[in-house]
Parts: structure tokens; C-alpha cells; sequence
């Protein structure tokens, strides 16, 4: 199993945010995760990139505990993106996404040929390679998160976390993200909002409700009409895309 | 920034900090031509050239002009880089290399010497001596002050260097109070306004290579200190230790603060406006910031330096006086320019 946690609680002074979630994820397969605002879904993913320390159990990846693996040798094997990346003075997009090569790098170390080929390559799945002489605070929202995704792939690492990766995203975006994350060949952990997409792209499902793991399973056990009701407090539909015969939902309510 | 166009502005800059030291050289009571200053240099270095230079000559250049330039030189270098990987650390655009209290501390230092007689028995190094010890203490302090459960927290940090450095003060200002001796006062208000009046041959190896040292190092992390303007979590996940390069940077960035307000007193100004200079002419990667910050603060200073020189010559004027004149109309243009945005990202 390549990542795993077991029974992870997380706790501040007054309040409990996790409790005793297990599951694991298997080499090469797209987890999503969902779960209404507050239901511990970004506290559980800061836990599993180590920025976050779990109150009680543990992360391993490989079996082995993530507290006990090295900062630069995490980085190799975990790249993330985060819900928001402020950027103190600006950069160009080519050297923030260089920046992505930064585990790899001893002391002064100069950027090889290797990166820059890396780099444009990452550049170019995220669709920013138009965008790699620009100064990075005056993109779009939705610009800045793929040049974070593309700094991400630039790290070449085999399991890339994303918190809420479509925010931001018009609707082009967030399906060429989506298609484009689901086709590498790496273990995804998403957090997501849109349960369509989540149920058109991921392998498995994991529900998050009041800091506890709800349910997991693929999206079509998952996403019930009692799922929905029960967690999301939703009137839902469930049916098919005619076009791609994904689960698609639909929502109501009843006044 | 291309590598044709980095490599060019190093170049050029280099040869203007010569150029600067060289005019540096020639200014002052004594007229002297440039031909004599590269005279007496090389004749100096064992290379022989047939020297026109008359003895008196020969000593103005080499004993007493040029060791101070070479310290302007260093200290403008050191106070630019510090205040650039400070400004990295807190990831704030306000910060400068003496927001940890270095020189707070240091004035405590360098006034308990000039007004109690502390150290007197070490001489012309007492003041050095105690300036350094206090500036390393007041950091200790902040140091300790910023870190819970074993993390430094930057806000905290810069709280901490804020209380202590007013703490600091307000001791400075209680020693200069109290002080019936009107000599000892100037000599202290003197010396936190800044001077390199004391610069000779044998003091400089301790700055110069405190410089080298850091910047080195500084340098062989510039991927960390890039990482850093992303935030503690980004940085993190890109692989950069936090709690160690944290201690890292304090410990040599106050090392090298420490020696140079030990040396010169606590310049202001350039370790805060210098490296935004050079972001708006180079952008934010610390691979280029660093070495043109370093020769832009050499080559601000060895100008101001001559300022300081001139302006109420034979008096000399405060150093950190004309610091703050010159660079804050400057400052205050590129505050108001659109292109640079201080690292505000909207």
C-alpha cells in the first residue's frame, strides 16, 4: 500500500477536528475527497503533507512513517497544492515553476538541462507554457493555480496532493484540469467541492462528515441519494451523463 | 532576467563600484590624481611601477583613505545582503537586518562602554567588543522570545525584535539621561548614527570575511530563500527543513550585523531600501538578488561614505544621516511607481 493512515485524530484545545479516520490509497489511483465545509477534508490532507501534526496515529507511505522521512526526500515523493499560495514579491512563471525542482537540489547546484526540460514539460500540461514570461501576482485566479500545478508537476513526485484544485477555475479549466491530473501516471488525493466532478474523474470516494470518515468507496456507491441527504442535507437526483455514462447528480430543494 | 543581460549587470556594476572607490580615493583635503591611486595600489601589492607619489601621499592613500573605503565597501555589501535574507525570513517587505535587535542591543553595548567604562581594559576594541555582545544578546532574546513548542513563529519574531529592541532604547536613553558627561553623550549619539572613521588595515579582516562567509552561504541557499516568499507551507512541501533554515539565517544574518554595527555603528537605511532596488531592477530570485544586492549597497555606501566626508568637511557628518537623506527621496519615487509592488501582490 503506498499511502496509508491509521486511525489519525487531530485536536485543538476545545474541539476535536478528526477522529479516528483509517484508509489507504493505492499506487496510481485518483481518491477524491468530499465532504461539506467544515467536515475536516483540508486539516486531514495539511496532516498527510506534514504540515499539520496528527494528536494520535500515523501517515506512512511505503509503510514507512511520513514524521520520520526527511523534509527533501518528502518532497520527492509529495508534491501539493494548496487552496491559496501568496507569493511575496513577484517571479516569472518559469521560475516559479523551477522552483519545483528545488528538492532535488544540493547546494548550488545550477539548473540543468534536465530541469529546464522538466520544467517546459510541466508547463505545458498545465497549460501555462503561453504564460512562463509573465510576472506571477498579475495572473487570474485561475492562471496562478495552474502555474501552482505546474510548479507541482515539476516536483515529479508520486503522489500529488490538491486541496480544492478547481476553485478558481472556469469550466473549461476545471475539466482540462481534472482530465489532465487523472491521465499522469501518479496516485492523486484531492479535495473537492463539485461532486459531479469528483464522481466523472476519481477511482474512489472518500466522504468526510463532522471530522469523521462517513463512508468510501467508488463514486457510484458512494453517491447515493442517502449519502447526499444524510451528509450534504440535499434533496439530490442521481442519473447518468448520456454522453459519458458518469454519475451525474442533480440537486432540488423543496420550496 | 537572461543570463547575457545578468551577467552584463554584474560586470557593470563591478566596474563602478571600482570606479566609485577609485573617486572615493581622490576626494578629500588632500587632491589626488587617479593615476597616483593605482600607483600606490600596485606598488603596495608588490607589483612595480616607478611611483610619483610623495611619502605623505603614499599614506593618505594607503593608510587612511583606502581602508575606509574598502570597510564603506564591505559594510554596504553586508547590510544589503542581511536585509534581503531578513526580508526573506519574515516575509515582509519592512523588514531590515536590525528588526531582530541588533542594534538595540549593540547601542547598549557601545554606550555602557563610552559612558560607564565598561571593557576599559581592552582599549580602541572595547567599544567593538561590547557593541558585538550586545547585539548577539538582544537577538539571543528575541530568538527565545519568538519560539513556541520549539517553532519560531515570524510574527512572533518581529514582535519580539520590536519589544526588545524598544526595551534596548529606552536602556540607551536612560544611560544618555543620566550621563553628566556632555563628551561621552556626542561620542554615543555619534556612534548609533554611525561612522567608518575608524576604519584601518588590521580591523577589516573580520568584517570582510564575516562578508564573504555569509554571503557564500546565503548564496548556496538561494533556492531555500525563494522558497521561503511562497510561505511556510509551500516552503515546506518543497522540501525546505523550516525550524533549521530558520536558525540558519538568524544565526549567521546576526553574526554578520553584529560584526559590521560593531565596526561602523548602526548604519540605517541601506539593508531595507537596497534590496528593493534590486528587485525592481532584477526581479525577486535570490540567485541574482543576493550578488547585486551586495554590490549595490558596496557602491551606495562608499558615496555616502564620501558624503559623510565632505559635506561638513573638516567635520566629518554621521554616515547614517546621509543614509537616510539621500535614500529616502528615492524611496519614497519608487513608492510611488506602479511596476514595483513592495511583494503586495494585487
Amino acid at each position: 500500500m503506498m499511502l496509508q493512515v491509521k486511525k489519525m485524530s487531530f485536536s485543538v484545545p476545545d474541539k476535536q477536528i478528526l477522529n479516528n479516520i483509517t484508509f489507504s490509497v493505492q499506487q496510481g489511483k485518483f481518491i477524491g475527497i468530499i465532504g461539506p465545509n467544515g467536515s475536516g477534508k483540508s486539516t486531514m490532507l495539511k496532516i498527510i503533507y506534514r504540515h499539520l501534526k496528527q494528536t494520535s496515529g500515523f501517515v506512512t507511505l511505503y509503510e514507512k512513517d511520513i514524521l520520520h522521512i526527511p523534509q527533501k526526500k518528502l518532497a520527492q515523493e509529495l508534491a501539493v497544492v494548496s487552496q491559496e499560495t501568496p507569493v511575496l514579491f513577484d517571479f516569472t512563471v518559469k521560475d516559479l515553476v523551477m522552483m519545483g525542482r528545488t528538492p532535488y537540489k544540493k547546494w548550488l547546484s545550477p539548473d540543468n538541462k534536465e530541469d529546464f526540460a522538466i520544467v517546459e514539460d510541466s508547463m505545458m500540461l498545465a497549460n501555462v507554457l503561453h504564460l512562463e514570461n509573465r510576472m506571477f501576482n498579475q495572473l487570474s485566479g485561475g492562471e496562478k493555480k495552474r502555474v501552482m500545478l505546474a510548479r507541482a508537476l515539476a516536483q515529479q513526485a508520486n503522489i500529488l496532493i490538491l486541496d480544492e484544485p478547481t476553485n478558481h477555475l472556469d469550466i473549461e479549466h476545471q475539466y482540462q484540469l481534472m482530465g489532465l491530473v487523472k491521465d499522469l501516471p501518479i496516485t492523486i488525493v484531492a479535495a473537492l467541492h463539485d461532486l459531479n466532478l469528483a464522481a466523472g474523474y476519481c477511482d474512489k470516494l472518500l466522504v468526510m462528515n463532522d471530522g469523521a470518515l462517513y463512508m468510501s468507496g467508488t463514486p457510484e456507491q458512494v453517491l447515493t441519494e442517502e449519502t447526499l441527504k444524510e451528509v450534504f442535507h440535499m434533496q439530490a437526483g442521481v442519473s447518468k451523463n448520456p454522453f459519458t455514462k458518469k454519475l451525474h447528480l442533480f440537486f432540488y430543494t423543496n420550496d | 532576467m537572461t543570463r547575457a543581460r545578468f551577467t552584463l549587470l554584474i560586470g557593470a556594476l563591478a566596474a563602478g563600484l571600482l570606479a566609485s572607490m577609485t573617486f572615493a580615493v581622490m576626494v578629500g583635503s588632500v587632491d589626488i590624481t587617479p593615476s597616483l591611486i593605482w600607483e600606490v595600489l600596485f606598488s603596495k601589492l608588490g607589483i612595480f611601477i616607478a611611483a610619483d607619489a610623495s611619502k605623505a601621499q603614499a599614506v593618505i592613500i594607503w593608510d587612511i583613505r583606502f581602508p575606509r573605503i574598502v570597510l564603506a565597501a564591505i559594510i554596504g555589501a553586508a547590510l544589503a545582503i542581511c536585509g534581503a535574507a531578513i526580508q526573506a525570513l519574515v516575509k515582509n517587505s519592512i523588514a531590515d537586518p536590525y528588526i531582530l535587535g541588533v542594534s538595540s542591543g549593540a547601542s547598549v553595548g557601545a554606550a555602557s562602554v563610552i559612558l560607564l567604562g565598561a571593557f576599559s581594559m581592552l582599549g580602541v576594541y572595547a567599544i567593538s567588543l561590547a557593541a558585538f555582545l550586545g547585539a548577539i544578546f538582544a537577538v539571543m532574546i528575541v530568538f527565545f522570545l519568538a519560539r513556541v513548542n520549539g517553532r519560531i513563529s515570524v510574527i512572533r519574531l518581529l514582535l519580539a525584535g520590536i519589544a526588545v529592541s524598544m526595551v534596548l532604547s529606552a536602556i540607551t536613553n536612560f544611560m544618555l539621561m543620566m550621563s553628566k558627561q556632555q563628551g561621552g553623550i556626542q561620542a554615543v549619539m555619534h556612534w548609533m548614527l554611525g561612522s567608518l572613521a575608524g576604519a584601518k588595515w588590521s580591523n577589516l579582516g573580520i568584517p570582510f570575511f564575516s562578508l564573504l562567509l555569509v554571503f557564500i552561504l546565503l548564496l548556496m541557499n538561494y533556492r531555500q530563500l525563494n522558497a521561503l516568499l511562497l510561505g511556510e507551507e509551500t516552503a515546506a512541501t518543497l522540501g525546505v527543513n523550516l525550524d533549521r533554515f530558520r536558525i540558519f539565517i538568524i544565526l549567521f544574518v546576526s553574526l554578520l550585523t553584529g560584526v559590521v554595527v560593531a565596526v561602523s555603528g548602526s548604519i540605517g537605511f541601506v539593508g531595507l531600501i537596497i534590496p528593493h532596488i534590486v528587485r525592481m531592477l532584477a526581479g525577486s530570485n535570490y540567485k541574482l538578488v543576493l550578488p547585486i544586492s551586495a554590490l549595490i549597497g558596496a557602491i551606495f555606501l562608499v558615496w555616502a561614505d564620501m558624503a559623510a566626508r565632505m559635506v561638513l568637511a573638516p567635520e566629518e557628518m554621521p554616515i547614517g544621516i546621509i543614509t537616510a537623506i539621500c535614500g529616502c527621496p528615492f524611496f519614497i519615487w519608487m513608492l510611488r511607481r506602479k511596476r514595483y509592488s513592495f511583494g503586495d501582490g494585487e
